[in-house]
């Protein structure tokens, strides 16, 4: 068994030197420098994964565009937006928004599911020397890069699949706001990431699947502007508790301004507000179960 | 608190933990001084259940006590946790290492978190896959190492940074025999090179090994301490021989007033005798069994050793 006879070699081949282990610490660390280092580990493992993520942030939208911009365009059961809009143009800020919301809520649920609970791994993080309440911004704040990534590959893939003439008319509009909006909207969907990954237990994770990231998608105003909504009037209430509403909106607001969208007041407030108000919760409710 | 001396690396006053839980509070730890001198090796011995999972995780800064208080390295656990924090390592007893990395970048990020440059982490990480014999697993997934290849990448991984006290939970528990020796030998070199240690273990033996003083806890108290060969040598410290008849227990005579004899219990058909002199002791009480026509159905004699003094503490035969 190589093991045994490598353990072996550990213990009496090779001394533990005193001075490797028990020299003073070369480097005092600062809660910046653990922050960032931890920054940089997130970073490697995202460039571990590119391909994989890759994937699955590009598969959905793919295929969204390629139907409802390409395929039915042709097959003549294309769908016109207001104002004569190619359907593109309503997707496209729809689409990129929702690839945020999605990416950034999972790469904060799924990994503090497992660490929290199958082995108890958040001990390794824990340990580090940073307060525990800035543990949980620092996942937010990956996890919200996450998503920022997966709205800009998205990008590329709406921009361009489309049939003839269906191309979607869209320009950053208005810079600041495009840039709020992106990041407020990925910290949003982070922090009740990581709200909903220390309060559901995994075993219900499919469960969060149905009822949570599904309505969210299909009801987050992704394939048609909230305005539109005035015919469903319950339905456009009924909205406005969705948080992806507000990034769609937003950018709609900052792509395809001459698509109706909310005016910016009422998507920046929530934005905004949302995300100061889920992350004070989620590091409360983080900073409860990772001390006991 | 008053200030500890310097080469006082834990004292922890009256420490206290109660979790609530709806089905009501459960007190893991009930009142639990300590006191760890630098350099020492120092053990928390008892059962599973006992609350030194709970002590270490009070001294490691992620449990919070319900009352008392303790200092790690002169700082206070509850106020200065990140201080406590840079000052120590700790090897859990479950495999925490990080399954998004290969052994060689746990070693590397651990030495980044605690503010190395990214150039002293890799030296530092070499050095201790070198140390603790992991080159060959370097890109491996330390999930896909064997148990005692994940330990050592742990301890390793707890002194990246040279911690000044080095916090073990149950390091041993399940791994094999020839692996947890091994481990062993890691350990005792680690205090040969002067590093404060302190380990829990529900291991007799392991305690014995290893340390310099030993405290055995049981129901979240402290139930004595000192070094192994006080705590044989203080009340506990006897052969304890437990005989059990197929009847009741025959008379025993003057065996309680008898000189080397310190104690006598008796439940049900079973006597346990608690002597520094046990020569022919067995003999006699099978001899005491015939007289009365019962015999010896089973019969246990323990040497001087941490389990006797467990025994003589609690009344109750230690069980890992």
């Amino acid at each position: 068994m190589t093991t045994k006879t490598a353990q072996g070699k550990t213990a009496q081949g090779k001394t533990v030197q005193a001075e490797t282990l028990t020299a003073p610490p070369a480097v005092r660390p600062t809660i910046p420098r653990t922050f960032m280092a931890m920054m940089a580990r997130e970073v490697r493992v995202m460039r571990k994964n590119f391909l994989s993520t890759f994937v699955r942030v590009l598969a959905q939208p793919l295929m969204f565009v390629f139907v409802f911009a390409y395929v039915l365009p042709k097959i003549g059961g294309g769908m016109a937006g207001q104002g004569g809009a190619t359907f593109a143009t309503i997707l496209v800020p729809g689409l990129v928004g929702s690839s945020i919301m999605m990416q950034a809520m999972m790469a904060a649920i799924f990994p503090l599911m497992m660490e929290l609970t199958w082995q108890r791994s958040i001990t390794d993080r824990a340990l580090a020397p940073l307060p525990i309440p800035l543990l949980a911004i620092q996942k937010i704040v990956a996890a919200a890069l996450q998503g920022l990534i997966g709205g800009l590959l998205v990008f590329p893939a709406v921009l361009f699949i489309h049939a003839d003439g269906q191309a979607p008319e869209v320009h950053v509009a208005n810079w600041p706001i495009f840039l709020v909006v992106m990041i407020t909207g990925a910290l949003l969907a982070a922090s009740g990431g990581l709200l909903l990954g220390t309060v559901i237990n995994p075993q219900k994770a499919q469960v969060l699947f149905a009822v949570v990231l599904m309505p969210i998608t299909m009801l987050g105003c992704v394939y048609y502007p909230w305005s539109a909504l005035d015919n469903v009037r319950w339905l456009q209430i009924a909205s406005l508790f969705n948080p992806l509403v507000y990034l769609s909106e937003g950018l709609r607001a900052a792509l395809t301004p001459d698509v109706g969208h909310m005016p910016t007041w009422a998507f920046l407030l929530p934005l905004i507000g949302g995300t100061i108000a889920l992350t004070w919760f989620a590091t409360r409710t983080f900073t409860k179960r990772v001390l006991t | 608190m008053t200030e500890p001396p310097p080469d006082i690396a834990i004292g922890a006053v009256d420490l206290h933990k109660t979790y609530t839980s709806p089905r009501g509070d459960v007190p893991a730890v009930q009142g639990i001084d300590l006191d760890v001198r630098q350099g020492e090796f120092f053990g928390l011995l008892g059962p599973n259940g006992a609350g030194k999972s709970t002590t270490i995780g009070m001294l490691t800064t992620l449990v919070v006590p319900t009352s008392g208080s303790a200092r790690v390295c002169g700082f206070d656990v509850e106020k200065q946790p990140v201080e406590v924090k840079r000052r120590i390592g700790m090897v859990s007893q479950n495999n925490t290492l990080d399954n998004d990395l290969t052994a060689f970048e746990n070693l590397e990020f651990r030495g980044r978190y605690f503010g190395m440059s990214a150039r002293d982490a890799r030296r530092r990480a070499e050095e201790l896959l070198e140390l603790f014999n992991l080159t060959d697993r370097r890109e491996g997934n330390p999930f896909e190492m064997s148990g005692g290849q994940a330990k050592r990448l742990m301890i390793g991984r707890a002194l990246v940074h040279r911690p000044e006290v080095l916090f073990l939970d149950e390091p041993t528990a399940g791994l094999d025999p020839q692996t947890r020796v091994n481990l062993w030998k890691i350990l005792r070199e680690l205090q040969k090179a002067g590093q404060t240690i302190v380990l829990t273990t529900h291991y007799m033996e392991e305690a014995e090994a290893l340390c310099d003083r030993v405290a055995v806890v049981d129901h979240g108290k402290i139930l004595a301490s000192g070094t192994v060969e006080e705590l044989k040598g203080s009340a506990g410290a006897e052969t304890v021989l437990t005989v059990a008849y197929d009847g009741s227990v025959p008379d025993l005579g003057g065996l309680r007033e008898r000189d080397g004899i310190s104690k006598v219990e008796l439940s049900g058909n079973q006597v346990r005798v608690f002597a520094h002199e046990a020569d022919g002791l067995l003999g006699e009480l099978v001899a005491l069994g015939t007289s009365a026509g019962v015999s010896v159905t089973d019969a246990s004699q323990l040497r001087p050793s941490l389990e006797t003094v467990f025994l003589t503490l609690t009344g109750r035969e230690y069980r890992e």
